[in-house]
């Protein structure tokens, strides 16, 4: 028996006879005499280009001017407090204007805290929120979730800052609080008095405010996942979470960490609802309900109160440090972005 | 080994667009089925209904039977199960980019939870070597991604991905449309070789592809199966003036 799938194809051969036999395109009018004279006229653009270039470096260069001019006014502006204390300022814990004895430490570690609670909190809940809208959720759902959670990002500071003081604090002082001391008070995280306000408060309410960047940013990275990756998961016999994890999460895990680290960066910088809940007290305690108080708060709880020269600088100086925090701990998420994807491929093709 | 798959008068839909009509037909096992016709003639959906990938497609629908061996897929199992059982290669090669080129082929059967190392080592590397794959990338195995590959290569890791989990039957969507000729060259060898021991549907625009891998060949036009016959009968005395009309390159 011959091999079937081997056969003469003689019908296919056709098909370059077929060719002479076409009828010719039809007649379609002619181009405009004048297009390519127009064409010749006009010159290369090389000198528009050019322009174009420069107006483009002069915008970028001065986003670069900005940074070095706020950098070089926070220091002129802190010279005082800098020639007291020197590099110690940041590491130093006290904190009394009346005696003149100023440092940075308990706020650092009051704006580092509350903003790894507030990542804590809000990173799974984004993430959840993402998968549901994008994978989930059927398709009438999707609209009015995804703008409710977009409305949470345009919800001012200070509203935020009443609603937690009015609503929040109470809560943690007679449930959450009680609860958490009870059933995980042998962490050491939850001990001492529990007055409503504290680190965990300011770390609740900023995971509220951060959630929305966090999620809507994620739900874009997601969106951007190709179906082919989707249906590769889906053909292997995945089933949906099998294929949200394999496909959706593994391809977007690069853009889901840029939207923690934008959330990361407005946690660390957040001052009025973080200032309205967080007891202002400028001390280092392991106990999560303690009252502290961030790099932000202080600026802003102080600022307008601070008699003297060197008391005015000192807080210049927080600016400072603040500033320094932002870029420390931005680099460090990116290094470790780094660290993970090196070798790597980032994006889906 | 493969099996065979009937088709009883199966419907489908994309919202209101009837985009298959009373399809029936025998697929026998061990043996290469090629489906032509033109663009939107419903081949693609045809296949897709084979596996219930047609159904991912919130707009998709589906009526009527299909029996894979003797198990009829809308009716005794789910989706999922359906899937695992059989294996399918799409038009554009879908490697896992975050994915070692070890861990793509492996992942079918980490996702049914297998993790015996040793046994995962020999099934990627039988899969690769059913691609003809392996002697390309055995020494970076686990060293490069799946995406690294060119474009020829992904399609053929994607084929030992499917083939790794040892399918009854193997799906092909235009596995070859978007790849040069020296690859497809490579792929269709590649289905002459594997259909003694599976089942394999091959969507195509190419009909010298239909003639040279298939056994039997199928026609659509407009949502219908014009004619479904041995591939040598089909190219030689085709029964129906349109499927004539078709594969002499008078439409389509």
């Amino acid at each position: 028996m011959s091999e079937p799938s081997r056969v003469e194809v003689p019908l296919l051969n056709m098909q370059v006879a077929e060719q002479s036999r076409r009828a010719p395109a039809p007649m379609v009018a002619k181009a405009p005499a004048g297009i390519r004279r127009f064409l010749h006229t006009q010159t290369s653009g090389a000198v528009a280009d050019r322009a174009f270039g420069g107006l483009m470096l002069t915008c970028a260069l001065s986003i670069l001017a900005i940074v070095v001019l706020i950098v070089v006014m926070l220091l002129d502006q802190s010279k005082l407090s800098l020639h007291a204390f020197g590099l110690k300022f940041f590491f130093r814990t006290a904190w009394d204007p009346v005696s003149g004895d100023f440092g940075a430490l308990p706020f650092i570690y009051g704006t580092l805290v509350t903003s790894f609670l507030a990542l804590c909190i809000a990173v799974p809940l984004a993430l959840c929120v993402a998968i549901f809208i994008m994978e989930i959720s059927p398709a009438f759902l999707r609209t009015p979730i995804a703008f409710l959670t977009e409305l949470l990002a345009a919800i001012p500071s200070v509203v935020y800052g009443l609603w937690a003081i009015f609503v929040l604090v109470p809560m943690m002082r007679d449930h959450l609080g009680p609860f958490l001391a009870k059933y995980f008070g042998w962490t050491g995280l939850f001990g001492g008095s529990n007055f409503g306000e504290g680190f965990l408060t300011a770390g609740i309410i900023l995971s509220i405010m951060i959630l929305p960047v966090i999620s809507s940013i994620t739900r874009e990275v997601m969106g951007a996942v190709p179906i082919s990756q989707k249906e590769a998961a889906l053909a292997l016999g995945a089933t949906r979470w099998e294929m949200i994890r394999m496909s959706v999460l593994r391809n977007s895990r690069i853009g889901i960490v840029g939207a923690v680290i934008l959330g990361l960066g407005r946690a660390l910088g957040e001052t009025m609802a973080v200032t309205m809940v967080i007891g202002n007290n400028p001390q280092i305690s392991h106990s999560l309900f303690a009252p502290g108080h961030t790099l932000a708060s202080v600026i802003a709880n102080e600022f307008t109160e601070a008699t003297g020269d060197l008391y005015l600088s000192a807080l210049i100086e927080i600016g400072l440090a603040l500033f320094l925090v932002t870029i420390v701990v931005n680099s460090i998420a990116r290094l470790l972005v780094w660290a993970v994807t090196r070798g790597k491929p980032v994006a889906a093709h | 080994m493969g099996v065979g798959i009937e088709v009883v008068d199966l419907n489908a839909w994309y919202g209101v667009t009837h985009t298959l009509k009373d399809i029936t037909l025998n697929i026998p096992p061990n043996s290469a089925t090629a489906l032509i016709g033109p663009s939107g003639c419903g081949k693609s959906t045809f296949v897709r209904c084979l596996n219930r990938m047609h159904e991912t497609n919130p707009a998709a629908r589906a009526t009527g039977t299909v029996k894979v061996g003797d198990r009829d897929i809308y009716r005794d199992a789910s989706p999922v199960e359906i899937r695992r059982r059989i294996g399918m290669v799409f038009q554009r090669p879908n490697p896992f980019p975050t994915m070692s080129i070890y861990d793509n082929v492996a992942s079918g059967l980490k996702l049914n939870g297998f993790r015996n190392r040793k046994v995962l080592d020999e099934v990627v590397e039988r899969s690769l070597k059913q691609s003809a794959l392996w002697e390309e990338v055995k020494d970076d195995l686990k060293k490069k991604s799946g995406a690294s590959l060119s474009g020829g290569q992904q399609q053929r890791l994607c084929i030992a991905r499917a083939l790794a989990v040892d399918p009854e039957v193997l799906l092909m969507d235009e596995p070859a449309s978007a790849l040069d000729p020296v690859s497809t060259s490579k792929i269709e060898d590649l289905i002459f070789n594997l259909k003694n021991e599976y089942t394999i549907v091959i969507v195509t625009h190419n009909m010298q592809q239909a003639a040279r891998v298939a056994e039997n060949t199928g026609f659509f036009l407009m949502g219908q199966l014009v004619e479904f016959t041995s591939t040598n009968v089909i190219f030689t005395k085709p029964k129906d003036k349109r499927t004539e009309d078709y594969i002499t390159g008078r439409f389509g």
